[in-house]
């Protein structure tokens, strides 16, 4: 098993696409960190604008971990994308190459391919994870240094000591690389159903933007429907930044979270299973 | 040929939607044979040898390779086959020595650097091995779907159509691979084919689809005997030999007279004879063609079915 994960590994890690993930974020964190460095100090003081009126604030504000928690938030729609363009070809990208042959005539289990895939696939999604994680805090710091983070929420404004960010940030992104992992379980779905990598792509983007837009709309009916959409669930990381921290919360999208990846990586590998392949 | 079956398919149907790509199909393949798989394009032939795969499941039926129920046994029975399916597709970002290791791997077998050059020399694609596949002609993909078909020393080799797209040159090297592994290395080879000249070149046993049925099959060399040979003599005055016959039995064997070219269906052991008798006769007779393939057979069987 160990050996079919690291074909995997190394075919998505042969295809150029895969680095476009990694590029992107390279390129955008820096360009965000540029600009927080031009226009940072303004835009923190239009935030906090009525709250100088009563206090005063002291010390680094405009720092490394302030301008990850604004990008964390700010490309939590686009890491989808980059991660469907790599996931949604695992299997669709066999089919449209024909290998599909070339895999399946040899003696090993249908379920071993199809895990071996799907491991190699999340192996990706949290290493882009982990790369912006690097990149955002590496690239904030080095620009801004380290300092208090504050936070401001509908129902106030919270700073966090520096020396109390840091574990956050940590389980955010442990929490984003989960979240991204039910990305790669949809896109993987609709990969093992179709024989071009495009519709995986365009379809998984196409459910979370609906399914973040119907989150969006403050009507009864949809705040009805949002407990039973994940991307409800996917912003969960933000309940670290809250004082106190509910845990149970947290806790249960987790749970969600992880069970929509085990039931979108079953009817994968069901489908798999019986797949008749044609191409 | 040994009688110990290799391939045994009993009953083999595979329905898409409305489709019926294959009907109740019978085979037998004996350890040692080159069996020739033939049908026209759509008969059924690939469908047939993607269920031998496992890549698609039947609707009805039963294959047992190796004695062993496919649906069953399935990883212990592809360990001891190679298979080329259709067109060769590779991973075409990869080298061709890449390629072959990977596959090597999946299949868990001990890849070494020396047995991958030894089948990339068998191919003739050692001198390539380090080329993507994608800078690849057809024909060096087929050779290369032949490596790897070939690379865990198969027992039971699947081609499918594996001429196609070969120059002649590259076609007559891979019958005498073909020839090679059935008689140096005692491989049993399943040939796919509708270039029925290939198969009649190397087969010794065969079967004939169409529609997803069996037409028949049995021996190359019985089947070929079945048949009347069309036989073309080219003679100097075609009235005087209808005139001449007219009071032999050749007369019924005469199928057409065209100017001075006349056509005889008859059997192989008719043609000297009647040659000795119009040349008897002061006919000259400037040339005997026999037309005796499996081609033309294949087109009789086919057509009547159409």
């Amino acid at each position: 098993m160990i050996t079919l994960i690291r074909i995997e590994l190394f075919k998505i890690f042969s295809k150029w696409r895969t680095y476009i993930g990694f590029m992107v974020i390279a390129v955008i964190v820096p360009v965000i960190n540029l600009a927080m460095l031009a226009e940072g100090e303004r835009s923190l003081d239009f935030m906090t604008r009525n709250l100088q009126q009563s206090f005063v604030f002291v010390g680094n504000l405009l720092n490394g971990y302030l301008v990850s928690y604004f990008i964390l938030t700010s490309l939590a729609v686009h890491i989808p994308f980059l991660i469907a363009l790599v996931a949604g070809d695992l299997l669709a990208g066999e089919a449209t190459a024909g290998t599909y042959r070339l895999l399946i005539t040899r003696p090993v289990s249908r379920m071993k391919l199809v895990a071996s895939k799907f491991i190699a696939g999340l192996i990706y999604s949290n290493l882009l994870v982990l790369w912006l994680a690097i990149i955002s805090l590496g690239i904030g710091i080095v620009f801004f240094g380290v300092g208090e983070l504050i936070v401001i929420k509908s129902s106030g404004i919270i700073i966090f000591a520096r020396g109390d960010v840091l574990w956050r940030f940590i389980i955010a992104y442990g929490f984003a690389g989960l979240s991204m992992t039910v990305v790669t379980a949809i896109a993987f779905l609709f990969s093992a159903l179709v024989e071009n990598a495009i519709g995986p792509i365009i379809s998984t983007m196409a459910i979370i933007i609906v399914f973040i837009i119907l989150s969006a709309i403050q009507i009864d009916f949809f705040r009805n429907i949002e407990p039973y959409l994940f991307t409800t669930y996917m912003s969960s990381w933000r309940m670290l930044f809250d004082d106190p921290i509910n845990y149970a919360e947290f806790l249960k999208s987790v749970l969600i979270l992880s069970g929509h990846i085990v039931v979108l990586f079953g009817v994968t590998a069901f489908l798999f299973n019986r797949k008749d392949i044609l191409t | 040929m040994s009688e110990e079956k290799i391939i045994e398919v009993k009953n083999l149907s595979k329905e898409f939607k409305e489709l019926k790509a294959v009907n109740s199909l019978n085979l037998n393949v004996f350890k040692g044979d080159v069996f020739g798989f033939l049908g026209p394009n759509g008969a059924g032939k690939s469908t047939t040898i993607r269920m031998l795969l496992s890549l698609i499941s039947p609707s009805e039926g039963e294959i047992k390779i190796f004695g062993k129920l496919l649906k069953n046994e399935r990883i212990a029975i592809l360990k001891r086959i190679g298979a080329i399916v259709e067109k060769p597709d590779f991973y075409g970002y990869l080298s061709a020595y890449k390629n072959l290791e990977i596959l090597g791997k999946i299949s868990g077998i001990d890849v070494t650097n020396k047995k991958i050059m030894e089948i990339l020399d068998l191919v003739g694609l050692e001198k390539r091995f380090k080329s993507k596949v994608k800078t690849f002609s057809h024909g060096m993909k087929q050779r290369l779907g032949l490596a790897q078909a070939l690379l865990h020393d198969p027992d039971l080799i699947i081609l499918d159509e594996p001429t196609t797209g070969l120059d002649p040159q590259g076609m007559k090297e891979i019958r005498e691979l073909i020839l090679h592994l059935s008689r140096d290395k005692q491989k049993t080879l399943f040939l796919s084919s509708h270039i029925l000249y290939e198969v009649e070149l190397v087969a010794n046993r065969m079967i004939i689809i169409n529609k997803g049925k069996t037409m028949v099959e049995g021996a190359v060399n019985d089947l070929l005997n079945m048949n009347k040979m069309k036989v073309t003599f080219e003679v100097n005055d075609s009235e005087k030999v209808t005139q001449l016959l007219s009071a032999t039995a050749y007369i019924n064997d005469l199928e057409s007279v065209a100017n001075n070219t006349m056509i005889f269906s008859m059997s192989s052991e008719k043609i000297a004879p009647l040659n000795k008798y119009l040349v008897e006769n002061k006919i000259d007779v400037s040339a005997v063609i026999p037309t005796r393939s499996l081609e033309e057979y294949f087109l009789n069987i086919t057509d009547k079915d159409a």
